[in-house]
């Protein structure tokens, strides 16, 4: 019976589409990093296929080569992508070059307004310069850096009392980053059913983008900042404030004394892993792993809890990732790249987007009352959202970005310098590449 | 009984032979470590501390061809029961198969650029490596070795201008251009080789041709080619196996369409987090033809590796 | 026979063409059949070869297409010289070439020496012991991080059963001081059959009759190891070193994948410190003047010691 009403409803949609659509079917390519959310919109898609009559094709690329494949095509002029989901710090430099389309006047016209998305992904992903409304991108996946623990360990009654006797306090979600590192301090070299488990899986990747994905948690928190607000690019006393060298301090002492032996080059990957085989009681990741957490057969299914990075002395933020959607300027498909994001806007879309487990960016659904008890992590997510920074998002942000990797890895996985060093070297870095740049 | 000083006693062999068995063993572990994981479930090929025993399943080569998608209770429901076995593994995941993966497209990509590039390096290596070693070409020695040092760029050193070059031919991510590439790259090898090869075939042969009324073409294709077919093989395999393996201007020049396999197998991913079993499954199955050249070719090895330098 | 579609085109050669083909001298015919290949040597190799050069005076970013392109002289060479970065990486490939090259040297000798004992199955040995180099790098060095995790990877385990020491207590990829041995080992286990099987054909290659006089004159066996075996065997272990030292200069893919050049620079050698540069930040001018410098260092080695390898022939 059930198989009718679909196959009905599908003739419907089909019937409709072909009504609907005037133009000849094209062949669309969607280009986004290949990861679980990928899968999702594959799925997610079928729909947008049926209705404009349009063959949607995917390339997704793993996220240690993303940025250098993407950027590579978008620079080479290729015409391999209609549609970029790309990074968020990439938008300056795709937008400045003329990569991107420019999307205000089709938002326009089709009543697609930025102000029915999370604020910090419009901001984050869509804008530049950042703060002024000019958009190359529609949010389409917020993700946020969060964490993930071990609540099964968490609740043992034999834990909880040796923590509360070591710490004076009750085990449970910590509401600093000082009491994070007390837990994962705690669960360092436990013995846990027989195993030696660890404290964190925290990001220490050298290659692309990780440990300063991770290290950026715990410095915002303690009072780091890109530049001095009051001047653009004025980078002296801000970048290496008192502030921030303690919490460059604090992520070294966490990846010192409560990560697990080796977890020297990890990022997504590592760390999920490692919290899946049970060898960490924390997980530092983005929030695209969490519904791959809820349903892992080891780890999901109420083993574990989520929480928002917790806060520091100068305040609570959390590092954002996640990504808009863009039109590629050199497309022969422009057109129809553009139905699709409009169709991808719509909210019963966005809808079907989270449950199929994509972090949807419209607040019609992510306010809907439903919403915060509709996943164990729903709540997580969207507290997280509320408190996100990002990284420069400039047309050089690789050069930013390559810099911070290289001074980061070097004091807090290889130990050399100090905090304070290693923070002026970015200060010095940086003012040489916005020198270069010639915005100094 | 006759006594050889240069025959080992049976103590030396003995012991020679334990020694290097060990070793072998030893290399082979990390080997069939990778074959083993492609047999395990995702939680096996992770478990800490790591198993040796388990129970083999097929998913890493399940995953490894296809795409899945997490289902939600009512899209499970709605698709009705699973109806092939590789469908059932899936559906154990909570996941549907939404469509094969890329792997077979890139390997198949691999098998193209590869035997592409090493075909059109046959043709032109015999070309240039039978005309130097027959004829006088002005410059001889000076064109050997400068065909031997373009083999000494770094391929990120030349990779820059190349990439410059293919993006204004339209050569970038195409199989035409890949195949190109490494054609010149393998060239030098495969030039110093033949001309080994067909240094060795009697010129009287050619010239009894010659005076039945050959021409040079005729005498070239119809006495030194046979003569010098076993040299072309091996030497084939050698740049096939090269162009097979090649990663550095895989990585950089291709990317949606013509895409081999190496930079592709590191970076499968399942859910959440790498797919180790589909990762090592994908790096077993490459192996195997390069496995079997290996086995076929052991008696020509040598020469291969060393550019022709070392003799049987 | 892989001939026939040959020799079909050669019948089908009408005679006209055929007369003139045999009309051509030798030379033509020489350079017919050369040209195609120097052609597209020049066009693949040389002439990306000058253009990098070119750049490499310029300060052209292939990522900012507005940009003016200026030339700048000497300048990306005088930035490369003074980078301590650069220096940093010369240090860790040297460090990465001695190692490997000596490991793998003797490893592969002394495999090759007893190999050369000519025990029953060594053939099948040998060719066992020579797969690991029909792998990709890329992922072998894929692999090798998985198998050096010290939780879930194989290593730690190895070595506590045969040292005893905790898995625990030690990180390959994660030390500084460990992660240069990280990539040592891994590409010696990949590398060091490629040079046993030449020491095997060199030491193949001395005959028995030396042997039999050095036994007539009672030599000891240690005595004929020194002057036989290791000079008549010396200009093949040369020519190894050299193959594995060009190729170990251009080391990327097996490094990048294994540890992607840290914990902070400790194993970024000279070609992915030269990646970041041209397709990370793409600086095209300077990352071609890069280049450039490295293209100098390895050819003029490579000359040097292929003169000081055809003396040891000459002897």
């Amino acid at each position: 019976m059930k198989m009718n009403l679909m196959m009905t409803a599908a003739a419907g949609a089909l019937l409709v589409g072909g009504l609907s659509s005037a133009a000849q079917a094209e062949d669309l390519t969607l280009c986004w990093a290949a990861w679980d959310p990928a899968n999702a919109l594959i799925e997610l898609s079928k729909d947008f296929e049926k209705q404009s009559g349009n063959t949607m094709h995917f390339e997704f690329v793993p996220w240690p080569n993303f940025a250098d494949r993407m950027l590579n095509e978008l620079n080479s002029g290729g015409k391999l992508c209609d549609l970029l989901i790309g990074d968020s710090q990439w938008i300056g430099g795709a937008a400045e070059n003329g990569q991107y389309l420019k999307l205000n006047d089709f938002f326009d016209a089709n009543g697609i307004k930025m102000a029915d998305f999370i604020p910090a992904t419009v901001t984050g992903y869509a804008e530049w310069p950042k703060g002024t409304p000019n958009y190359y991108a529609l949010p389409a996946f917020g993700d946020v850096v969060g964490w993930t623990y071990r609540k099964d360990w968490f609740d043992r009654p034999e834990i909880q009392a040796e923590f509360k006797t070591k710490y004076g306090r009750d085990l449970g979600v910590p509401a600093t980053l000082e009491e994070l590192r007390d837990i994962a301090q705690f669960f360092q070299g436990r013995d846990i059913d027989g195993k030696t488990v660890y404290g964190a899986a925290i990001y220490t990747e050298r290659g692309s983008e990780g440990i300063t994905m991770g290290v950026t948690n715990a410095l915002y928190n303690y009072g780091f900042q890109y530049e001095n607000p009051a001047k653009p690019y004025d980078l002296e006393g801000f970048v290496n404030s008192d502030g921030a060298v303690a919490g460059l301090e604090f992520y070294k002492s966490l990846y010192d004394t409560a990560t697990p032996p080796g977890s020297s080059n990890w990022y997504m990957g590592e760390d999920i892993d490692a919290y899946k085989s049970g060898q960490v009681a924390l997980q530092m990741n983005f929030a695209f792993v969490w519904p791959g957490v809820e349903s892992d057969p080891n780890v999901g299914g109420g083993k574990s809890g989520y929480f928002a990075n917790p806060a520091g002395p100068a305040g609570q933020f959390a590092q954002l990732g996640g990504q808009g959607i863009s039109v590629v300027a050199n497309s022969d498909h422009q057109q129809a790249a553009l139905d699709y994001i409009k169709w991808f806007a719509q909210p019963s879309v966005q809808t079907q987007w989270w449950k199929l487990g994509g972090y949807s960016a419209l607040n019609a659904v992510v306010n809907d009352p439903g919403f915060a008890s509709s996943q164990p992590y729903a709540q997580t997510f969207l507290d997280s959202m509320a408190i996100v920074k990002d990284f420069w998002a400039e047309p050089a942000y690789a050069d930013l970005l390559l810099a911070m990797q290289e001074r980061m890895h070097n004091y807090v996985v290889a130990g050399q310098g100090t905090a304070k060093e290693a923070l002026d070297g970015v200060v010095q870095d940086w003012t040489k590449i916005f020198t270069d740049e010639g915005k100094l | 009984m006759s006594y050889s000083v240069t025959e080992p006693s049976k103590g030396t062999k003995w012991l020679a032979g334990v020694l290097v068995v060990s070793y072998a063993i030893i290399t082979l572990i990390p080997l069939l470590w990778i074959i083993a994981t492609g047999f395990k479930s995702p939680t096996d090929s992770i478990a800490y501390p790591p198993v040796v025993v388990f129970q083999p399943t097929l998913e890493g080569y399940v995953n490894l061809f296809t795409e899945r998608t997490r289902a939600t209770d009512e899209m499970l429901a709605a698709a009705g029961p699973p109806t092939t076995w590789y469908d059932q593994i899936a559906r154990d995941r909570g996941t549907v198969i939404s469509g094969p993966s890329r792997y077979g497209q890139r390997f198949l990509n691999s098998v193209i650029i590869g035997f592409g590039s090493t075909a059109l390096c046959m043709v032109l290596g015999t070309a240039a490596a039978y005309a130097f070693s027959r004829f006088k070409v002005p410059l001889k020695d000076d064109l050997l070795f400068f065909i031997l040092s373009t083999r000494m760029m770094p391929p990120i050193a030349v990779a820059i201008p190349i990439f410059l070059m293919f993006r204004n031919l339209g050569l970038n991510d195409t199989h035409l251009g890949m195949i190109l590439l490494y054609t010149a790259v393998n060239l030098s090898l495969s030039v110093w080789l033949l001309k080994g090869f067909i240094d060795e075939i009697p010129i009287e042969y050619e010239e009894a041709a010659l005076i039945d009324g050959y021409t040079r073409f005729q005498a070239f294709y119809k006495v030194v080619l046979p003569q010098a077919a076993t040299g072309i093989a091996s030497t084939a395999i050698f740049c096939l196996i090269f162009a097979w393996n090649e990663y550095a201007f895989a990585v950089l020049l291709t990317s949606g369409t013509a895409q081999t396999a190496p930079p592709f197998i590191p970076t499968i991913i399942g859910t959440g987090g790498k797919d180790w079993p589909a990762v090592a499954a994908g790096a077993t199955i490459f192996l195997v033809p390069v496995m079997v050249f290996t086995i076929m070719l052991r008696k020509h090895l040598l020469r291969g590796i060393t550019f022709g330098a070392v003799r049987k | 026979m892989s001939l026939s579609p040959l020799t079909r085109v050669a019948a089908a050669t009408p005679d006209g063409i055929a007369r003139k083909i045999r009309g051509l001298s030798d030379r033509t015919i020489a350079w017919i059949f050369v040209a195609p290949t120097i052609f597209l040597l020049l066009a693949v190799n040389i002439f990306p070869l000058i253009w990098t050069i070119r750049l490499s005076f310029t300060n052209f970013r292939v990522n900012r297409p507005n940009n003016a392109v200026e030339w700048v002289g000497l300048e990306n060479y005088r930035r490369i010289l003074s980078d301590p970065t650069v220096w940093q990486t010369m240090q860790a490939t040297a460090h990465f070439l001695i190692w490997t090259i000596t490991l793998q040297v003797l490893i592969g000798f002394a495999l090759a020496f007893l190999i050369n004992k000519k025990f029953r199955g060594n053939d099948m040995w040998t060719t066992i012991i020579v797969f690991p180099m029909m792998l990709s790098p890329a992922v072998v060095g894929n692999f090798w991080t998985f198998l050096y995790q010290p939780q879930i990877g194989l290593f730690n385990y190895v070595v506590e059963f045969l040292t005893g020491a905790d898995p625990a207590s030690f990180s390959m990829i994660g030390d500084v001081n460990l992660a240069p041995w990280a990539i040592i080992i891994a590409d010696t286990w990949m590398w060091t059959p490629f040079v046993m099987l030449i020491c095997l054909a060199g030491l193949r290659s001395i005959p028995d009759s030396i042997y039999e006089a050095a036994e007539c004159d009672r030599a000891s066996a240690w005595r004929q190891f020194w002057t036989i075996t290791l000079p008549m065997a010396l200009p093949f272990l040369m020519l190894a070193v050299l193959f594995r030292g060009i190729e170990n200069f251009k080391m990327f893919d097996l490094v990048v994948q294994l540890t992607g050049g840290g914990p902070g620079n400790t194993t970024t050698l000279t070609s992915i410190d030269l990646k970041r540069e041209a397709f990370e930040k793409w600086r095209t001018g300077y990352s071609s003047a890069y280049a450039v410098m490295l293209f100098v260092t390895v050819f003029g080695l490579a000359s040097i010691y292929v003169k000081a390898l055809n003396k040891v022939k000459e002897r």
